[in-house]
């Protein structure tokens, strides 16, 4: 796991919290690595000589006499191609019975790209969900949060999503991950036939929460090491972020850090952001593109997890239940892809824009007449018939379970405007009608 | 002899230095690890121990390692090359950087030492010069960049001697100045300044007189930003912030461009990098980046170097307002600093004002502010920096300190409204809730009296009456039903709709519609007062609804238009076929 040669060893405790112990030591730099009565650690605080240390795993059971074996540097990753269809837990150990990987050592948390360096992303990435590739178009060096509510099922939709896309390699980050989820992933990436381009970085719910700090450091890594030194397009689930938060929140507040909203640490912000901003489209062609998961409390946004991932992704989905369909949809009117414009009707149909907006319009023409009926007040039969397209629209095209490709999507949009509506209460451009408007 | 000392403490980028000698506040040091080094801002003492910001990861530093202090605060170099640039919020310049991740302790030059630059004297020898007087000039583009007597001169010198016309180097000596000791001090091209002191040399500031026009109607129409003004735009995300920043950068009327995006997306700066060297400045023809210079501080880049990057961008558009010219600062977002300011004030364990910010962010968001203004120079002219801050409160509550202590400070408020953006009524400037105070000064009336139309004000507070009387009926027509109000309520309802379809909504990606010079700007708002002037006669609601969308789609096709082309002239005519019938 580490270099024996810097290696300094203490055995007495001057302070132990529930996740940090305290000592007196020398030469100890920041951000290092340290083992702890067998647990890993790593340096938080230097005042003098007393050395602050997280212990990963919890400090339960840990005796002032604990013995504290200092590696000399910060936590790494050994990368190469070997990584490709392993298991690993948060500290880059396999937990899938293979052997250690072997590889360059580099450290987690690296430098960011220089800004001026980046290119601007560009690449289409389809799924084949159309709720995401007509309406909410997801371009590589993207990041991007599903915003669900915990009964919602939205690892199975990433899951979907991620071997569905056209990518290299796909990256999963999984913290605080069900055993069950776990399981499901794995079982999912098995059957699909893909386990050669997937690698998985899992902190469960059954190891210790702030273990969990370790995992996006460790699967950007890996995902920088594909991305740069190989030039691939990867992809990177990271599920569930807002556990890494809570993660974040147990250390500062056993660091007797002063909170700010929602008893989230004032660095919050620079803290997920420095994940994010991990997306990039490189100019050797390589990209990392990230998906994440955002678990919400009933809904509300305006907490500070969602909130501050709101301001540093670039848009975001939801999922909601369709009461008139039964089926899981993605949200049409609050899900946003800030990147779409940078893909649509260039890389993809000419008309893609305008069906775009055209079909969302009339689906909240349908929402309105719903409130009409819902108050008891009486339909014309526009509003009929855009309820009756509402249903369509949502199965077939909303619905995440339905897997088309592009151009498909938008001739069944352009289906079914010509199924309910005229050609002027589309409100599309007259040169695109005259071209797309299918025959009766 | 510099001071010098050990690092004692490290925790997260403050890092506690332990001292031999003297060191000032907000010193600059640097501290060497293994090699590299890393710079650092002093920002408390205690004792012997100095607290220092790290403009970099500490990762990897040790208790013993070495600081060497600088004897000055962070400065920034001020000379020509500044345009075009972009450079971190330590004004290293990002183009120059050889790899594509960002190593620590790899600082770039932020200007060319090599370039030659044009020069032509203005001052003679025997003058008498002051600070930020001008000594010559050179051509930065096609900008007259001029040579000033450094700002850091204090009271009288003499031009001893000046280089006559010619082309020279930043670092050559341009003229020689002796002070009235008679010592001799040489000054070339460059001069230092710190970022955190406002630059002075300028006799007075005026209270702002004109507007700076951006071409974008809800702000030069309902709510103008004066020259040397300040604003700020808070906004949940997803309503549009940074779209109407730039639509502010590519337009407005000013001869420098300064952005800072501080603490923002990268892929956003890489739009900017991206577009603007293709866009053309509306003003001048040129290239837009020919006027523009970027700092650029992304989220994931070193916390403390963020909150310097807004003082780093102020003080460049100070050094060109000094030149006599019209500056346009717009940060992005001024939230990220405040931000900034708390993870360090938190790390110092200082005691906590709201939402644990630091006690002072109201004073210091004032401060910051208070540099922007129009100011009058020795020689007569006047240069302005204009500011405009981006905000972004958390959870979308405009009550949090960031947003309450720029409302103090910042004098136009353009609220960005979640509501209007669900109804992708874009911009989605809230038209009731924003407010421009320039519109309480005389000055700016009268400017604008004579500017756009003897009785414009009338007309802005018109619209502004429509708007409002709109938005109490609509909520009544939510309650009472559209049966259960009577039809002129309807008509006074879509007088206010077509206002904000007209006139404040704008399509910032459609080439003729997202820049509307002033003229079109009062013609759109005369004509569309004069339309709700019209006596219309309806039999039910339904059919003042279908005729006032009608009216809205014949003036939005107007916007789409180029000013009054045939095409315009054609929907013109419709327009007041329509209208004809009426009367």
């Amino acid at each position: 796991m580490s270099s024996k040669a810097f290696q300094r060893t203490y055995t007495r405790l001057e302070a132990i919290t529930k996740a940090t112990v305290t000592l007196r030591a020398q030469g100890v730099s920041n951000d290092e690595l340290a083992t702890v009565s067998g647990r890993l650690a790593q340096v938080v605080k230097i005042k003098g000589d007393l050395i602050t240390l997280q212990v990963f795993a919890g400090t339960e059971g840990i005796p002032t006499n604990a013995e504290v074996i200092f590696h000399g540097e910060p936590p790494t990753l050994q990368v190469s191609d070997q990584l490709s269809g392993r298991f690993f837990n948060a500290y880059g150990a396999p937990i899938d019975g293979g052997p250690e990987v072997e590889g360059e050592r580099r450290q987690i948390g690296g430098p960011s790209v220089n800004p001026y360096k980046r290119k601007q992303p560009s690449q289409l990435i389809p799924t084949g969900i159309a709720g995401i590739d007509l309406n909410n178009t997801l371009v590589s060096g993207q990041k991007i949060p599903f915003f669900a509510d915990p009964d919602q099922p939205y690892n199975q939709v990433m899951a979907q999503v991620a071997l569905r896309a056209d990518v290299d390699k796909i990256i999963l980050g999984g913290m605080g991950l069900s055993n069950d989820d776990y399981l499901y992933f794995r079982h999912e990436f098995e059957s699909a036939g893909a386990l050669n381009k997937i690698i998985s970085f899992v902190n469960t719910t059954e190891q210790p929460p702030v273990e969990r700090l370790l995992i996006p450091d460790m699967a950007l890594t890996a995902a920088e090491y594909f991305a740069v030194d190989r030039n691939e397009k990867v992809l990177v689930l990271l599920t569930d972020m807002t556990l890494y938060a809570d993660a974040l929140s147990i250390v500062s507040n056993r660091m007797d850090q002063i909170p700010s909203k929602d008893s989230m640490p004032g660095s919050l912000y620079s803290d997920l952001a420095k994940i994010y901003e991990k997306a990039v489209q490189l100019p050797s062609g390589g990209s990392i593109t990230i998906i994440a998961v955002t678990t919400l409390n009933d809904g509300d946004i305006t907490h500070a997890i969602p909130d501050n991932t709101g301001y540093i992704t670039e848009g975001q989905l939801y999922l909601r239940a369709d009461t008139d369909t039964g089926k899981v949809i993605i949200d049409p009117f609050r899900s946003l892809s800030r990147l779409k414009q940078l893909v649509q009707g260039k890389q993809t149909r000419e008309d893609h824009s305008q069906v775009m907006n055209a079909s969302v319009r009339l689906y909240a023409d349908a929402q309105n007449a719903k409130t009409k009926l819902e108050n008891g007040f009486d339909l014309s039969d526009y509003d009929r018939r855009c309820l009756e397209y509402a249903k369509d629209y949502a199965t077939e095209i909303l619905s995440i379970d339905v897997n088309i490709g592009l151009t498909e999507m938008l001739d069944t949009a352009w289906r079914l405007f010509a199924k309910y509506f005229s050609q002027a209460e589309t409100g599309i451009k007259q040169a695109m009608i005259d071209k797309y408007w299918p025959a009766s | 002899m510099k001071t010098t000392g050990i690092v004692t403490g490290i925790i997260s980028n403050l890092v506690t230095v332990r001292f031999d000698g003297d060191v000032a506040q907000n010193e600059i040091c640097h501290i060497d690890l293994g090699g590299t080094k890393m710079m650092a801002e002093v920002i408390k003492v205690s004792g012997k121990n100095a607290f220092v910001q790290v403009y970099e990861s500490t990762r990897g530093l040790r208790q013993g390692d070495k600081v060497e202090f600088d004897g000055h605060m962070l400065e920034v170099q001020l000379g020509p090359g500044l345009l075009s640039s972009s450079y971190d919020g330590l004004q290293n310049n990002l183009a120059t950087m050889e790899d594509v991740f960002l190593k620590r302790g790899e600082y770039t030059a932020p200007l060319d030492h090599d370039k030659i630059w044009h020069f032509t004297p203005i001052a003679k020898p025997g003058d008498t010069v002051y600070a930020a007087d001008w000594l010559g000039e050179v051509k930065e583009g096609w900008l007259p960049h001029k040579i000033m007597v450094p700002f850091s001169f204090n009271g009288e010198y003499k031009v001893k001697s000046i280089k006559p016309e010619g082309d020279y180097r930043i670092d050559d000596t341009m003229a020689v100045l002796t002070d009235p000791q008679g010592e001799e001090h040489k000054v070339t091209m460059v001069q230092r300044w710190p970022v955190k002191v406002a630059v002075g040399g300028y006799v007075e500031k005026p209270r702002p007189f004109r507007i700076m026009e951006t071409g974008v109607r809800c702000m030069d129409t309902l709510n103008p930003i004066a020259e040397g003004g300040t604003g700020f735009i808070p906004g949940p995300f997803g309503c549009g912030k940074t779209v109407l920043q730039h639509a502010i950068a590519k337009q407005g009327d000013a001869e420098v461009i300064v952005m800072a995006a501080c603490g923002e997306r990268a892929n956003e700066v890489v739009e900017i990098f991206a577009e603007f060297p293709e866009l053309i400045d509306p003003h001048t023809g040129r290239h837009l980046m020919e006027r523009t210079t970027i700092i650029c501080n992304t989220s994931n880049m070193p916390v403390a170097a963020r909150e310097a990057s807004v003082y780093t961008a102020m003080t460049i558009c100070e050094y060109y307002r000094a030149m006599g010219l019209k500056v346009l600062l717009l940060a992005d977002s001024t939230s990220r600093w405040a931000q900034a300011l708390r993870e360090m004030s938190n790390r110092m364990e200082e005691l906590p004002g709201a939402d644990a910010f630091p006690v002072d962010l109201s004073a210091i968001i004032s401060n910051f502010y208070s540099r922007a203004g129009i100011v009058r120079l020795r020689n007569g002219k006047t240069g302005a920096v204009t500011f405009i801050g981006t905000v972004s409160p958390a959870g979308g509550n405009l009550k949090e300190p960031v947003t309450e202590s720029t409302k103090k400070a910042a004098r136009c408020f353009y609220s960005l409204a979640q509501a209007r953006a669900d109804k992708k009524r874009y911009p989605a400037v809230d038209p009731i809730d924003s407010y421009s105070k320039y519109l309480e000064y005389p000055e700016v009336v009268e400017y604008l009296k004579e500017r756009v139309g003897k009785d414009w004000v009338d007309k802005v507070n018109r619209a502004k009456n429509l708007i409002r009387r709109g938005k109490e009926i609509a909520e009544q027509i939510n309650i009472l039903g559209d049966d259960g109000v009577p039809i002129n309520y309807h008509e006074q309802f879509w007088k206010s709709e077509l206002i904000d379809f007209v006139i404040l909504q704008q399509d910032a990606f459609d080439p003729i519609d997202s820049l509307c010079p002033m003229d079109r700007q009062e013609y759109m708002l005369s004509l569309v007062l004069k339309v709700c002037d019209v006596p219309f006669t309806f039999d039910d609601y339904e059919q003042c609804a279908a005729k006032y969308k009608e009216i809205i789609n014949i003036l939005r096709q107007m916007n789409y238009s180029e000013f009054k082309s045939e095409q315009f002239n054609n929907y013109l005519e419709r327009l007041n076929t329509l209208l004809s019938n009426e009367q």
